[in-house]
């Protein structure tokens, strides 16, 4: 099972039949989430209207751990067992996972603001949500610095292994610190402690934004593996010429 | 129109929440966009490096 993607002609195959599913689950789940949002879901008793910036700031956030995840884990396979197709899903990853993480700064400013009074503060979880932000970055620019791609992605695979450990930090990061975020109110011991009006558009946003994620993923990892044929093609003809 | 004028003013909140659905929206259509462009262009470059094998999906023999 786990081999028989490892083809990237395989993969590509598969992600022909896939695509076009996933784009009108994308669209689907996005309308439904808007209209529940924006239309039909109540305002806060505390926050009024503001709480209708969770159902794009948590997604966002959800997602940019989510991405990290992923990307360390096919960084640990492609480092490990040199599988072919792991490497391009760390690379085509982080550039989605950079884009939530930013999301989740900017929208959780917008509203911070109304909320606390402030755009920003320096406490736990805000700063490790833009530490994570800077390992994207890192991650990035690691992999383009050599002039050889298995250098690259070799030493960017380790930087993204070793930056995983801010992944807890930020998920217990409002138990361990003192911090005006709030903390964790959908997945904790116990079950969710929001109410069903509002859990239900949040919880169809969180999907929306995976299935967008799993879209722009098989996207950048097409134009990964075709990237690589017209590099082992140009290769192969610059050797021709010089005989 | 009275309902979309507090629609669109949310609770005298309108100016922070549009803004975070705004700027959600140009960020996930924007790497959308650029991801399909940036395939499209490694296609045609493999294209035109070798024809016959545009639509080839199987690695090259």
């Amino acid at each position: 099972m786990f081999h028989r993607f490892a083809n990237p002609a395989r993969f590509l195959r598969f992600a022909a039949v896939i695509q076009p599913w996933i784009a009108g689950l994308t669209v689907l789940l996005f309308a439904v989430g808007l209209y529940l949002g924006l239309l039909a879901s109540p305002a806060d008793y505390q926050q009024g209207e503001t709480v209708r910036m969770m159902y794009v700031h948590v997604p966002s956030a959800w997602m940019a751990l989510f991405c990290y995840t992923g990307m360390a884990i096919s960084c640990g396979v492609a480092l490990i067992w040199k599988h072919p197709l792991a490497d391009l899903a760390a690379k085509a990853t982080a550039p989605v996972g950079a884009s939530f993480t930013f999301l989740a700064l900017v929208t959780g400013s917008l509203w911070g603001k109304p909320m606390w009074g402030a755009w920003w503060v320096w406490d736990a979880r805000l700063t490790s949500m833009l530490v994570l932000f800077f390992l994207y970055l890192g991650y990035m620019a690691l992999n383009n610095a050599f002039d050889d791609p298995g250098r690259g992605s070799k030493a960017s695979s380790i930087l993204a292994l070793v930056g995983f450990v801010n992944v807890p930090i930020i998920k217990f990061s409002v138990d361990w610190w003192n911090t005006l975020h709030q903390p964790a109110s959908v997945v904790k011991m116990g079950g969710p402690a929001i109410h069903a009006s509002i859990l239900s558009p949040l919880l169809v946003m969180g999907v929306a934004f995976t299935t967008y994620y799993l879209w722009v993923l098989l996207i950048r990892i097409r134009r990964e593996v075709t990237a690589n044929k017209v590099r082992a093609l140009q290769m192969r003809q610059a050797s021709r010429g010089e005989q | 129109m009275e309902s979309l004028q507090a629609f669109w003013d949310m609770g005298g909140y309108g100016h922070f929440v549009w803004p975070a659905y705004g700027v959600v929206a140009v960020v996930l259509i924007g790497l959308f966009v650029e991801s399909r462009r940036s395939l499209k262009s490694a296609e045609a470059e493999l294209a035109a490096l070798a024809p016959s094998k545009a639509e080839d999906t199987d690695d090259e023999t």
